[in-house]
């Protein structure tokens, strides 16, 4: 049996909220609210009660404890503000833990972000050695493997070129190939794949894949369900801090995907994009035929998206698009909206989606962009229920996730037929067909 | 203590100090130019004001000469120290994506600012020769005051960002600090001026010591008695440790914080 290379024992992070501007307290607020606290504890003797409005504290993560072995892929799932990033930041050793502890032996290599310490100045060539610095690689080890990083990322040609003037394509490739390069023993990576396009996601579940394979111990934490299925033996699901379930990785994505359709919201509140960027989106919103919001259609309901955002600056060409995908991240369709300039502000738009889904769970792609370059992209987010219930006749039952464009219902035309010998068998057929059909 | 995992650092610290040392000048006309003529424009506004209209006593050398001296340290100190305290805040990205001893931080931010004042440097031989002044063999002590200087700086630097990361306030406080600092330093004047009996009080300003050391080394004046060195050293000595301390005491909670 491998040994434990990390080893989590009754972990726990505690984080204060409450304050309108906790991130950035000043000495006035400070005075302001010591002085309250003062006045208040003043009034509350003989009374015992601590709770104080301006210090309501947080269990990021409450009671985790799990180990993982020697060269185990250990996935990490959960929905955002699941405490998942906290555990990869206690891990990694950016932030102590508040009880409990984390013991890990080896070389730790994390991957919280791609890009990390990237300067927009400098140049492709100059990012890989401070990237490479930033993620403790060695420069002899940069230099021996330089190459073969600027040959993954695909950019040779501007190697040279700031990287402020890159696509944030480009930018996102080399910062991955970098990345990539990196050969810690036990590797933290964080919702890293979520970068570039179709090609590039695969060539870094490649990449991935074959980290994995030479034995290196990884936790992995991702939204995407496909990948942690394709990499990791084990899995742990987080709720709200909460370990609820640990164990093979299929085992726990049923459970995860089964309470993940419990929670059915109308609207959803969008998550930070990157911090340079010129818009960011909002809110996700799913409304019925009448604009009623609703989660939860029946089979061939229409139903509509709608996608709030924000621009901080004038953006040319705005595309707003909304992609529709699986549990478990296969894309299924995307509608996207007219382009056109616009000026700072809140949007909104909405799709009308008439396609008839079989009964499924849709999550979503939010993606905002530029002259087709995006500039906000996020990944599994929301989530809409569509009930084997269909609205009028029903067309079919179904199951499984799909579109079901059988509306038009056109004429089985014989090509030739056969003679009388062939009835017998379709009466045979029509036996052995069961009473549910699927596809 | 951990200094020796911020050895362990060092490459992270030289490719730190490498960027910002790189991004400085970028799409600047002049380019490093400007790290000697920040020294210069100051240096002229300060001896038409204090060297011909106030007439500053200077130490029998010309007074634009005299003050340089002095405003070569303390332009290393100010800009060290400014740097060293917006250093978290300014990092915050990495302090919060990326596990290391903090400490390389700051270190990396005081580093830079020696660039500058070694390219000032030059200016100061040119007026050396302009101004017929033979160096002595006391010139060699210069790095000793040099460290002094960033020691002070660091010292500082290392408290006031680790306040900064939790109060916004430090940036605000910086500009008055570094002003009225100024005046209480004999940069445009000499410690002389001072009366006699304040004159150990004067020096808790650790940098009096600094800057008289620096006086001495290249203009052989003697400004500053031995137990004012010593008292300016001692505190000195007493900044860096506190302040370092205390950073270490609370690098652990930088990444929540920030």
């Amino acid at each position: 049996m491998a040994e434990d290379v990390i080893r989590v024992e009754r972990l726990g992070k505690q984080y204060q909220i409450g304050t309108p501007h906790a991130r950035h307290r000043s000495f006035r607020e400070r005075l302001a609210t010591g002085c309250i606290r003062c006045f208040r504890q003043f009034q509350r003797v003989g009374q015992d009660g601590t709770n104080d409005i301006h210090t309501e504290m947080i269990w990021a993560l409450k009671d985790i404890s799990f180990q993982v072995e020697q060269g185990e892929v250990l996935g990490v799932i959960g929905r955002n503000g699941s405490g998942k990033s906290t555990l990869l930041k206690i891990l990694s050793g950016i932030t102590d833990p508040t009880t409990g502890e984390a013991d890990i032996t080896g070389r730790v290599g994390s991957l919280l972000e791609v890009g990390t310490g990237f300067h927009p100045e400098l140049s492709g060539r100059e990012n890989i050695y401070l990237n490479g610095a930033v993620l403790g690689i060695k420069k002899a080890e940069i230099e021996n493997k330089f190459d073969a990083i600027v040959a993954f990322s695909e950019v040779e040609k501007f190697i040279d070129t700031p990287v402020k003037f890159y696509s944030s394509g480009m930018y996102m490739r080399l910062a991955f190939a970098v990345a990539a390069h990196l050969e810690p023993e036990i590797l933290l990576l964080d919702e890293v794949l979520a970068v570039g396009d179709a090609a590039f996601q695969q060539k870094c579940l490649g990449a991935m894949g074959a980290v994995a394979n030479e034995g290196r111990t990884i936790v992995f934490v991702s939204h995407n369900l496909a990948a942690i299925r394709n990499l990791c033996s084990r899995t742990l699901f987080l709720e709200s801090g909460h370990l609820i379930k640990a164990g093979p990785t299929e085992e726990v994505m049923g459970y995860y995907l089964q309470r993940h359709s419990t929670s059915l919201a109308a609207a959803v509140a969008l998550p930070a994009g990157l911090p340079e960027a010129p818009g960011v989106g909002r809110v996700l919103r799913f409304l019925t035929q009448d604009g009623m919001p609703q989660a939860q259609f029946r089979l061939g309901e229409p139903w509509r998206i709608a996608i709030e955002f924000e621009l901080f600056c004038p953006v040319p060409q705005v595309i707003a698009a909304v992609g529709l995908i699986s549990l478990d991240s296969v894309p299924l369709l995307t509608y996207w909206s007219k382009s056109k300039d616009l000026k700072p502000g809140h949007y909104s738009v909405e799709f009308d989606c008439k396609l008839p889904f079989a009964a499924c769970d849709i999550q979503f792609v939010v993606s905002l962009s530029s002259y087709q370059r995006p500039f906000y992209h996020i990944q599994g987010v929301g989530h809409v229920s569509i009930s084997p219930v269909a609205v009028n006749e029903q067309p079919l039952r179904s199951s499984g996730t799909g579109v079901l464009f059988s509306t038009q219902q056109p004429e089985i035309l014989a090509i030739t037929l056969e003679d009388d010998r062939a009835r017998e068998d379709i009466v045979d057929v029509l036996q052995l067909v069961p009473e549910k059909h699927s596809f | 203590m951990n200094l020796k995992e911020v050895w362990e650092y060092r490459e992270l610290l030289y490719f730190l100090a490498w960027r910002d040392i790189k991004v400085r000048y970028k799409q600047t006309v002049l380019g490093v130019a400007w790290a000697a003529l920040q020294p210069v424009f100051t240096l002229i506004i300060f001896s038409v004001i204090f060297g011909w209209l106030v007439k500053v006593p200077s130490d029998d050398v010309p007074y634009p000469f005299f003050a340089f001296c002095a405003l070569l340290p303390w332009q290393l100190f100010t800009s060290s120290m400014s740097a060293t305290s917006n250093s978290l805040v300014a990092n915050q990205h990495l302090i919060t994506k990326i596990a290391f001893p903090r400490l390389v931080i700051p270190l990396s931010a005081a580093v830079v600012s020696l660039l500058d004042f070694s390219i000032a440097f030059l200016v100061l031989l040119a007026m050396m020769v302009f101004y017929k002044i033979t160096p002595t063999i006391a010139m060699l002590t210069l790095p000793i005051f040099i460290l002094l200087t960033m020691a002070t700086a660091f010292g500082i630097g290392t408290w006031l960002s680790s306040l900064n990361v939790k109060y916004r306030d430090v940036r605000h406080i910086l500009p008055f600090l570094t002003q009225g600092w100024m005046f209480a330093t004999p940069v445009l004047y000499s410690s002389i001026l001072v009366p006699e009996p304040w004159r150990l009080l004067y020096a808790l300003n650790p940098m009096v010591g600094a800057i008289e050391g620096f006086r001495w080394a290249l203009l052989g004046t003697n400004n500053a008695s031995g137990p004012m060195v010593l008292v300016s050293t001692s505190v000195t000595v007493m900044l860096l440790l506190s302040g370092v301390c205390y950073f270490h005491r609370k690098e652990r909670t930088f990444a929540d914080r920030v």
